[in-house]
């Protein structure tokens, strides 16, 4: 099962969350801190799945993005992996450039808005349909 | 309003709380115009959770959406329910979305689906009667919709595999379909079809084909396809093959499939990629159990990775080797996992991995001092994270020794001499448990070092009480620990300094001590018998009830002293006080408030009965009302048992329970009162005594294990002979055997050379694994057919007796017995062997309700029979071995694992020296219910020793109502009792027309549930029961135009849903 899905830039700051079990916004906060933490001291030859606590970390980086997916142990942490870039791909074919350095703030929130319903079905669902 | 809450939103995901907005979300969803809404209802499932009282603001907005002829309204609303919702107004929308499933639009019937399996997830029951329609999701035409039922069904298997092996075909078509890129191009992710949806339904075939021959004969060759399929060099096919090899190796294993997968794993484990590398790891830990022989071909990749610099990896690596541990390779893995423990920082890892360490330091060490030593590191590094069943295993391995005496007493002087050799270095921080478990260890066998003077233990452990890092608990640790040794020796100057200095300090607990020790050391007669060298194993009881001071209080009493009142009785009694003060109106309007409360919080139904009882009644009764209610908080804090409880969790620090016999104590210590002070002795030793006691009620799984462990412990050298035994007679092969062994033991680094040996031997036990493997999987094959069969024959049974009347059911049965039990017990024990053992219940258990007795499993030379007995208190499983051969058995050994849904009284296991050859024992074993589920298996393992040692691994499924008892009491007690508690669910079932009365559906209710049915009044009944131990549930029914309307109340959350899941089976079936 999918936990939580954060888009994260280098500097550490989040630009996109989403969780799938509620969690109290103060522990959000502190979470995601640590979650950031853990995959920005990785260096890219070292393996995109990290163990955090009881669950594990996907993460995926796209220029200065980073796309971190907290998941369970049963989940399948390949096709989570796979399920980030799919995401993306369907970003893209949202907005012209969504992996761009600048995300800035306007942008983040129409993504959210508009993309918020669908992309979440879609992503339960882990069924994609570009 | 739109961008406001567009705001809002990125300020919540910031971190910045803003709950000031949530309504508004809410108004917006209800209010605005169809790109309004939409924010709305994004807002709200992002803002709120599924508790939230706002939450209950939307329901009508969702029903008037999903009502709506706007396509996108009900899109948005089906949306919204999927992700969140609360659990007690499904009723309210779930005919909407039933007809939703029948929607012409594909994606309005997705999404009907989607929110079908969140109802699933929240409340299970209450989307039980639509499985049938979820059966059509799966047929349906558009694939999407099939994709969302597929969680459903992921779902439902996971929880009971059993029930939907018939649609394994469908499953498995659906994937061929897949596979086969049948699915439109929409589907596909780089060129492969749906990789997410085959990824799904190579889990569920996965979970069907478990332990299944017949399943999974259908999947073979769907898998196999897969497998070739995915041949691709793409990272999403790797998470299929992933998903492929874990599958192949969940299924009843197929060679030539075995073989691909695991090349699949070679390929990944080889891989430079590192990500790939990470996923044969995880698919390698997964079959190593199964097929040992794939890691030793992997074994150079595997020394690689455990030094590979990511320490992911290492990680990975690490749960590999754990899982291939055994009795020769023990002392490189633990190294291997403390030198990571000493790198890793995160504590979450540190105390996972230190759990492993304990656990194969206790199953496999090879020798004390390296088994010390470890435990040393463990407890050091570890640090005070550590579980706390760590320390107390270990200390109860100590304590309670092996088979072998002198073996023991090397492993506890080593202990103390290491203890010693650690308190040496002066100025070492050692964390809390360790010094502990240190202090524990030096108190209770310091006489064991003959060659170091009692005197220096003490010296130290004084030293340690001065350190300030030492907390107030850890120095209670060592205050018992020199008390002991004070016992044994002569007036020292230590002891009496302790004594001095702690006398004066300001914990009050030390203070107690030093007092004890003091007023003991005046009579050391008395402090040797209270405590003897090495008593920590024999049972000390425990005077929980504190008889001894009866006199005390008689004597208080006398002298006009007020009787003491537990502590709820004094609650109640303030309360009635304050009552005095109040005036009638204020009483009443009180009583209105609280029927008014419990009319916003559940809605009552119209004209309950007992309520308008209630209501009608004076102002007395709100008054009781009140107290009820309160007492109902009160009950919460101190558990049914009322004030024993807390008696014996006080004795262990604080030797004053209540205030009345505090002045007692003192008294007792300063006069004569012998009687008194043995036991306050007793209470010092035991204080270890207890927690070790408290340790082992608490982890009494944990302890059994620890169990296993220790015969494990004491069996290797045994196995490690076997091994070889069987090696020399495939002949010529001993040498380089033995060869290979002691390679393995001390380094893996020849292992390059040896590989050829390595494969020979591994098949060996490859083998000796396979045979032991297939016939328990048969086994529990047949045992679940047993069980399906007889249950509803035996229900039928059960229902005529408890209809019956008790007393008279012996003489009316008698005939049953002989011609429903006897015959088909015998015929199975036939069918399944040449057995003539026939086990039959004792004469005392065959007067109670009982099941039929059906056999668990069978080997060689033991079969295993279970019966179920229905005691008023608990459910007894009684269990009979018998012994086929014509040899005794001996040291059989049954062991009943715990889980979270079942706990067992008493001991987990049950020994049996010797069986005779030819005969049966039975033991039994009282089993309550911790967490309610509907059914559950509770797994269990016989060993016994033969011409070897075997190990039998069987199950016995329990059910929900095997531990509801009816419940007796009067409408009144069932009008208040119904008004105390809190959780509740409503359902309305269909009648059918046989039993459309009320009078009927309460019968079959009381007949087949095992409900007490309290009273009927008009259209309205009212029925009791209880889950054993104590845990009521309350029932109410009410008839109307064909409906049954019923509504659960319990005080504990889960129960009603799992009664109205019963509820539902038996309105069905009959």
């Amino acid at each position: 099962m999918i936990k939580f899905f954060l888009m994260v830039n280098k500097q550490g700051q989040t630009r996109l969350s989403r969780y799938y079990e509620h969690v109290e916004i103060n522990k959000r906060t502190v979470l995601e801190a640590e979650v950031i933490k853990n995959c920005l001291s990785r260096s890219k030859d070292e393996c995109s799945f990290v163990e955090y606590k009881d669950f594990k970390l996907v993460y995926r980086q796209y220029a200065a993005l980073f796309i971190v997916v907290g998941i369970d142990q049963t989940e399948n942490e390949m096709a989570v992996y796979e399920l980030i870039h799919n995401f993306v791909e369907v970003l893209d074919k949202y907005f012209s450039r969504v992996v761009s350095e600048t995300l800035n703030l306007l942008q983040n929130i129409f993504s959210l808005s508009k993309l918020g319903g669908s992309v979440i079905s879609e992503n339960k669902s882990k069924e994609k349909n570009i | 309003m739109k961008e406001c809450m567009v705001r809002l939103i990125y300020c919540e995901m910031l971190g910045y709380e803003s709950s000031f907005g949530y309504i508004h979300a809410i108004k917006l969803a209800q209010q605005g115009n169809l790109l309004e809404k939409r924010v709305g209802y994004l807002a709200v499932s992002l803002f709120l959770h599924e508790n939230h009282e706002l939450l209950l603001l939307l329901v009508n907005t969702v029903v008037k959406d999903l009502q709506s002829t706007n396509l996108v309204e009900v899109c948005m609303a089906l949306t919204v329910v999927s992700q969140i919702f609360p659990r007690e107004m499904i009723p309210a929308v779930l005919p909407l979305i039933e007809d939703k499933l029948q929607h012409s639009k594909e994606i309005i019937r997705r999404k009907a689906v989607q929110a079908l399996y969140k109802f699933y997830l929240i409340a299970p029951n209450q989307v039980q009667h639509i499985h049938d329609k979820f059966r059509k999701a799966l047929c349906d035409r558009d694939a999407g919709v099939m994709a969302a039922s597929l969680h459903i069904y992921l779902q439902m298997i996971k929880e009971n595999s059993s029930g939907y092996k018939d649609l394994t075909g469908s499953f498995v078509t659906i994937l061929k379909q897949v596979v086969g890129g049948k699915l439109s191009a929409d589907f596909n992710y780089h060129s492969v079809p749906a990789p997410w949806l085959q990824i799904q339904l190579l889990r569920i075939l996965g979970l069907l084909g478990k332990d299944d021959p017949r399943t999974s004969e259908l999947m073979y060759d769907v898998l196999d396809e897969s497998l070739r399929r995915a041949e691709i060099n793409h990272n999403i096919t790797y998470a299929i093959l992933f998903e492929c090899v874990q599958t192949i190796y969940t299924i009843h294993p197929k060679s030539e499939l075995l073989e691909k997968a695991a090349k699949c794993i070679g390929k990944f484990v080889l891989s430079p990629k590192i990500n790939l590398k990470y996923l044969g790891l995880k698919a390698l830990t997964y079959v190593i159990q199964q097929d040992p022989n794939l890691a030793l071909q992997h074994q150079m990749t595997i020394i690689e990775c455990l030094d590979h610099p990511d320490p992911i990896i290492k990680r990975e690596t690490l749960e590999l080797l754990y899982r291939i541990t055994n009795g020769q390779n023990v002392i490189v893995i633990v190294q291997k996992m403390l030198d990571y423990l000493k790198e890793s920082q995160e504590e979450y890892a540190i105390i996972s991995l230190v759990g492993k360490i304990a656990e194969l330091a206790e199953k496999y060490a090879p020798n004390n001092e390296w088994f010390i030593q470890t435990m040393n590191a463990v407890f050091s590094v570890g640090g005070d994270v550590v579980h706390s069943d760590i320390p107390n295993n270990f200390l109860r391995l100590l304590a309670e020794g092996f088979d072998d005496e002198k073996e023991d007493h090397q492993l506890r002087v080593y202990a103390v001499q290491s203890y010693l050799a650690l308190l040496e270095e002066e100025d070492k921080l050692y964390p809390q448990k360790f010094l502990q478990v240190m202090s524990w260890v030096l108190g209770e066998y310091f006489s064991l070092v003959t060659d170091v003077d009692p005197e220096v233990i003490l010296t130290k452990l004084h030293s340690l009480l001065k350190k300030s890092f030492v907390t107030s608990e850890t120095k209670a640790w060592i205050m018992a620990a020199a008390t002991k040794i004070a016992s044994h020796t002569s007036c020292s100057k230590t002891v009496d300094e302790i004594i001095q200095e702690l006398s004066s300090s300001l914990d009050t607990c030390l203070r107690q001590y030093a007092f004890e020790l003091k007023h003991l050391c005046e009579d050391k007669a008395l402090m040797k018998t209270l405590l003897p060298f090495d008593a920590s194993c024999s049972d000390l009881v425990v005077d929980a009830s504190l008889s001894f001071l009866d006199g005390f209080v008689a004597e208080g009493l006398a002298h006009g002293a007020a009787p003491y009142k537990p502590h709820h009785q004094r609650q109640e009694e303030k309360l009635s006080q304050e009552k005095a003060l109040n005036f009638e109106p204020y009483g009443l309007s009180f009583a209105s408030s609280v029927s008014s409360s419990g009319v916003t919080g559940r809605q009552s139904p119209t004209g309950l009965s007992f309520g308008s009882d209630i209501s009608g009644n004076s102002a007395e009764t709100g008054h009781k009302e009140t107290n009820t209610l309160k007492l109902e908080g009160v009950r919460k804090l101190w558990g049914k048992e009322g004030y024993l409880p807390k008696k014996e969790n006080k004795t262990g620090k604080e030797n004053e329970p209540q205030p009345v016999p505090c002045g007692s104590l003192l008294a007792g210590q300063v006069g004569e009162a012998p009687a008194l002070q043995p036991e306050q002795g007793a209470s010092l030793s035991e204080e270890d005594k207890e927690k070790q006691q408290l340790a082992s009620t608490l982890f009494i799984g944990l302890g059994s294990s620890a169990g296993v462990s220790l015969m494990g412990k004491a069996d290797t050298a045994t196995q490690k002979f076997k091994r070889k035994s069987k090696i020399t007679e495939t002949q010529q092969l001993s040498e380089e055997a033995s060869d290979f062994q002691n390679s393995a033991a001390s380094n893996f680094d020849p292992l390059l050379d040896t590989i050829p040996v390595n494969v020979e031997d591994s098949e060996g036990s490859m083998h000796t694994g396979l045979r032991k493997g297939s016939p328990s999987s048969s086994d529990t094959v047949e045992d679940n057919l047993a069980f399906e069969t007889p249950q509803s024959l035996r229900k039928s049974v059960l229902d005529d007796r408890i209809s019956a009347n008790r007393l008279s059911q012996s003489s009316l049965f008698a005939d049953n017995n002989i011609e429903i039990f006897q015959p088909s017990s015998s015929a199975q024990c036939e069918s399944a062997s040449e057995t003539p053992l026939v086990p039959s219940l004792p004469e005392e258990l065959e007067e109670l309700p009982h099941s039929k007795v059906v056999g668990l499993c069978q080997s060689d030379a033991l079969a295993l029979h279970l019966c179920k007995v229905w005691t008023d208190e608990s459910l007894l499983l009684i269990v009979f071995v018998s012994n086929k051969t014509t040899a005794a058995l001996h040291a059989v050994n049954l062991v009943f694992e715990e889980t979270e849904h079942f706990q067992i009284l008493e001991s987990a296991t049950s020994h049996f020296p010797v069986i005779e050859a030819q005969s049966v024992e039975h033991c039994q074993k009282c089993v309550r219910m911790n967490k309610v589920c509907t059914q559950a298996v509770l797994p269990a393992s016989v060993g016994y020793q033969s011409e070897m040692e075997t190990c039998l691994e069987f199950s016995v499924t329990l059910s929900l109502m095997d531990f509801i008892r009816p419940m007796e009491m009067t409408t009144e007690d069932f009008g208040k009792l119904w008004l105390s508690l809190s959780n509740d669910v409503k359902q309305n079932i269909k009648m059918s027309p046989c039993q459309d009365s009320l009078s009927a559906a309460l019968d079959t209710l009381q007949q087949k549930l095992k409900l007490h049915r309290v009273d009927v009044i008009g259209n309205e009944g009212i029925l009791a029961c209880q889950l054993l131990p104590c845990v009521p549930c309350l029932l109410h029914c009410r008839t109307h135009s064909g409906m049954l309307a019923l509504w659960f109340r319990s005080p504990c959350a889960a129960l009603p849903d799992g009664l109205l899941y019963q509820c539902q089976k038996v309105m069905e079936e009959s």
